[in-house]
C-alpha cells in the first residue's frame, strides 16, 4: 500500500462520512460543520489529482467563505435546537424519491464502469470527446492562462452581470423616503441619527 | 507569459458598448449625490449619443477581438446601431412619464444603458458563452425595470413574473448550450459550422437535444408561441416606457441571436425549416386571434408583438440571405412604428387617471387631432397598409417566402394580416367615431416626446415611401465571418 492510496482512502472515507453526517444531523450548525469537513476532505482528493487550484478554491471559497456565511445566517436567524421533520411525505412523493435515488445509483454505476474501460478516450480526434490537455492540468498557471486570455472577455462580462444584479437588488429593496409616507420618514431619520452617533 | 499589450489592442472593437457601460457607471455614481442627480438624464443621453456615433463610425468594418470572443461583423454592428437608437428613444419617451408617475430615479437610465450593453454583447459574438452572458446582462436590468413602479401591484407582478419566467428560460438555454458543447466540444459557432457533419454523425442526438433546448430558451425571450404566456401580463404591468423598450430592444436582440444561431450556426439541420414553419404559423395566429379579445391597449400591443414575432419567424423557415435581410428589415421597421405607437400610449397615460383602456381613446380626435393622426399612421403601419414601412416590411418578408416556394406560409401570413386589421382599426374607430359625454382630457407635449413622435412618424412614412436606403442597410448587414 503506497502512501498515495492511504491518503486517498482516508480522505474519501472522511468525505463520505462528512456528507452522510451532514444530511442526518438535526442541528443546522452541526450540519454545516460536517459539510465543511466533507469539503476539506474533497479538497485533499482534488490536490491528489493534481488540481491544486480546485483544491485551494474549494477550501478558500466554499469552506472558508460560503459556509461561514451559512453559519452567520443560521446564527442570525437564531435557529437553535432541532428542526422538526414536519409532516410525513405522502406515498406518491416517496415513490418518486426512491425511483430517483435508484436512477442516480444506476447512473453512478454506469459512469464508474465507463471510466474504467478505456474506450472513452479511444478516439481522441472525435470532436465529441474531451481529452485532458496537459499532465498537470488544473494548476493555477493553466487556469490563469485560460481565464485571462481566451476567456478574458466572458470573465469580465461576468463581473458586469454581478454588478447589475447587485444594483438591481438594491433598487428593488431600497426603501426610499417618499415611498411610504411620514411614518417611514421619521423612522429613517431616527436610524440616520443613530448612524451619526 | 501573458502578453497584455495584445489584449489592449482589442478594445477598439467594443468602443460603442464600452461607452454605454462607462455612461451607466457614471449615472450610477452621480445618482448617489443629490446635487448631481439632475445631471443623470443628460449624462445618459449624451453617452448614448456618443455610443451611437461610435457605432455608426464602426459600421461596415469587419473586426474580431478578445481571442475570437467578439465578432463585430456587418450584422453585429448594424444591430449595435439599432439597439442604441432604441435606447435613446426609450429614454426620451420615459423622461416625463417617470416624473409624472413619481417613479423617476437616476438608476432607470443606468439600467437601460446596461441592458443595451448586454444586447450588443449578445449580438456581436459567435461564442455561446458570451451570448448567454450578454443575454443575462440584458435581462437582469429588464426584470428590475418591469418592477420599477414599486408601489404599483401590477408592476410588481410583472417584475416577478418576468424574473421567474426569464430564469426558467435561461435554465433551458444553458442546458441546451451544455448539450451542444457536449456533442461538439466547443461553444464557438464557427467551429461547429466547420465540423458540422462530423458532429452530427458522431453525436447527433445530443446536438439535436441541445438545439431544441436553445430554441426553447430564446423562444421565451422573443415571445414565441407556445412560450408566450408571460408577454401580456408583463407588457401590461410594466411602466409603459419600459414596455416600449421591451417590445423593441430585447425582441430585436433575441432575433439577432436567433438569426445568428439558426441561420448560421445550426443551418445544417434540415428539419429546422419545417419546425420554424409550424412555429411561425402558431405564433402569428395565436397572437392575432388573442389580440382580438383585448380591451386594454397595452395588452393588445403585447399580443400584436407576439404576432409580429410570428411574421419574422417566417424568415427562419425560408432561410437564405434574402430571408435574413428581410428579417433584419422587419425588425427595424417594427421597432420604429411600435416605439411610435407606444410613445402615443405613454403620452395618453400621462393624463391623470388613465390606464390605457380602449374607452379612454374616445373623443381623442377632437381633443388632440394631431396626436390622433400620428396614432392613425402607426396603426396603419402595424396593420401593414401602404405607403407605410409596415407594408413594405411585410411585402418583403412574404415575397421572399413565395420566391423560395413557401407559398402557403405567405398565404397564412397575409390572412393573419387581414385578421389584425380588425383589432388595429378598432383603435381608430374608438378615437374618431365613438361619442363621449365629456370631452377627452387633452395631452401636454414635451419637446422630448414630440421629437420621438416626429422621428418615428417620419421613419414610418419616409422609409415606407422610399425604402431603398433602409433596404440597402439591411442587405449590407448579412453575416460575414472572420
Amino acid at each position: 500500500m503506497t502512501l498515495d492510496l492511504v491518503i486517498f482512502l482516508i480522505s474519501s472515507v472522511v468525505a463520505v462520512f462528512g456528507a452522510t453526517m451532514m444530511i442526518t444531523q438535526r442541528n443546522p450548525i452541526a450540519s454545516v460543520l460536517f459539510m465543511i469537513l466533507s469539503l476539506l476532505a474533497q479538497a485533499v482528493l482534488y490536490i491528489q489529482l493534481g488540481a491544486l487550484f480546485m483544491g485551494a478554491v474549494l477550501v478558500i471559497v466554499y469552506a472558508g467563505a460560503i459556509l461561514v456565511l451559512f453559519l452567520f445566517v443560521i446564527m442570525l436567524l437564531n435557529l437553535r435546537g432541532r428542526e422538526s421533520l414536519g409532516q410525513p411525505s405522502p406515498p406518491i412523493s416517496l415513490t418518486v424519491k426512491y425511483a430517483l435515488a435508484v436512477l442516480f445509483v444506476l447512473e453512478l454505476i454506469m459512469v464508474v464502469k465507463s471510466s474504467f474501460s478505456s474506450d472513452v478516450f479511444a478516439d481522441a480526434g472525435n470532436p465529441g470527446v474531451m481529452v485532458m490537455q496537459t499532465d498537470n492540468f488544473g494548476a493555477v498557471n493553466d487556469v490563469a492562462v485560460l481565464l485571462f486570455q481566451r476567456y478574458l472577455y466572458p470573465f469580465e462580462l461576468t463581473s458586469i452581470l454581478l454588478l447589475v444584479a447587485i444594483v438591481g437588488a438594491v433598487i428593488l429593496a431600497q426603501r426610499s423616503r417618499d415611498d411610504d409616507g411620514p411614518v417611514d420618514a421619521a423612522s429613517s431619520g431616527e436610524s440616520e441619527g443613530k448612524a451619526a452617533e | 507569459m501573458i502578453d497584455f499589450s495584445s489584449v489592449a489592442d482589442n478594445f477598439n472593437v467594443i468602443y460603442p458598448e464600452l461607452a454605454l457601460l462607462i455612461g451607466a457607471f457614471a449615472v450610477l455614481l452621480l445618482g448617489t449625490v443629490k446635487r448631481f442627480a439632475g445631471l443623470c438624464t443628460s449624462v445618459a443621453g449624451l453617452t448614448a449619443l456618443i455610443a451611437l456615433w461610435l457605432a455608426v463610425d464602426q459600421f461596415g468594418t469587419q473586426q474580431s477581438g478578445f481571442f475570437g470572443m467578439v465578432t463585430c461583423d456587418a450584422f453585429g454592428s448594424a444591430f449595435k446601431i439599432i439597439f442604441i437608437a432604441i435606447a435613446i428613444v426609450t429614454m426620451l419617451i420615459a423622461h416625463r412619464f417617470m416624473i409624472v408617475k413619481q417613479i423617476a430615479r437616476p438608476e432607470f437610465y443606468a439600467l437601460v444603458l446596461i441592458s443595451t450593453f448586454g444586447m450588443i454583447v449578445m449580438a456581436n459574438t459567435t461564442d455561446m458563452i458570451v451570448m448567454f452572458l450578454g443575454l443575462e446582462i440584458m435581462s437582469v436590468p429588464l426584470y428590475v425595470l418591469a418592477g420599477f413602479a414599486r408601489r404599483s401591484l401590477q408592476s410588481n407582478e410583472a417584475g416577478i413574473k418576468y424574473f421567474v419566467m426569464g430564469a426558467f428560460a435561461s435554465a433551458f438555454l444553458l442546458m441546451g448550450i451544455a448539450f451542444v458543447f457536449g456533442a461538439s466540444a466547443t461553444t464557438d459557432l464557427r467551429r461547429i459550422v466547420a465540423d458540422f457533419s462530423y458532429i452530427i454523425y458522431h453525436s447527433g442526438l445530443y446536438m439535436y437535444v441541445g438545439i431544441a433546448l436553445i430554441l426553447v430558451g430564446f423562444g421565451f425571450k422573443i415571445g414565441m408561441v407556445p412560450f408566450h404566456a408571460w408577454v401580456p401580463d408583463v407588457y401590461q404591468g410594466a411602466p409603459t416606457p419600459v414596455t416600449a423598450f421591451f417590445s423593441a430592444g430585447p425582441k430585436a436582440a433575441g432575433f439577432a441571436v436567433l438569426l445568428r444561431l439558426f441561420m448560421f450556426g445550426f443551418e445544417g439541420v434540415a428539419e429546422l425549416s419545417s419546425i420554424f414553419w409550424v412555429l411561425a404559423v402558431l405564433t402569428m395566429t395565436a397572437g392575432n386571434v388573442l389580440a382580438l379579445l383585448q380591451d386594454n391597449i397595452k395588452r393588445m400591443l403585447a399580443y400584436s408583438s407576439i404576432a409580429h414575432a410570428g411574421y419574422i419567424l417566417i424568415a427562419f423557415a425560408v432561410g437564405g440571405e434574402d430571408a435574413l435581410s428581410a428579417a433584419i428589415f422587419y425588425s427595424i421597421a417594427y421597432a420604429i412604428f411600435n416605439l411610435g405607437a407606444f410613445a402615443v400610449v405613454v403620452l395618453l397615460e400621462t393624463r391623470s387617471g388613465c390606464r390605457s383602456d380602449f374607452s379612454e381613446l374616445a373623443g381623442l380626435s377632437k381633443a388632440s387631432p394631431y396626436l390622433c393622426a400620428v396614432l392613425a399612421l402607426f396603426v396603419f403601419a402595424l396593420t401593414g397598409f401602404p405607403p407605410t414601412i409596415g407594408f413594405f416590411g411585410k411585402f418583403y418578408l412574404f415575397s421572399t417566402a413565395v420566391k423560395a416556394g413557401f407559398i402557403w406560409l405567405a398565404v397564412i401570413g397575409v390572412l393573419n394580416s387581414f385578421v389584425s386589421v380588425y383589432y388595429y382599426l378598432r383603435v381608430l374607430k374608438v378615437s374618431y367615431f365613438d361619442r363621449v359625454e365629456q370631452p377627452a382630457l387633452s395631452v401636454s407635449y414635451t419637446p422630448a416626446i414630440t421629437l420621438v413622435l416626429l422621428i418615428t412618424a417620419a421613419g414610418t412614412l419616409g422609409f415606407g415611401l422610399f425604402p431603398q436606403k433602409l433596404l440597402e442597410f439591411a442587405q449590407s448587414a448579412v453575416f460575414a465571418f472572420l
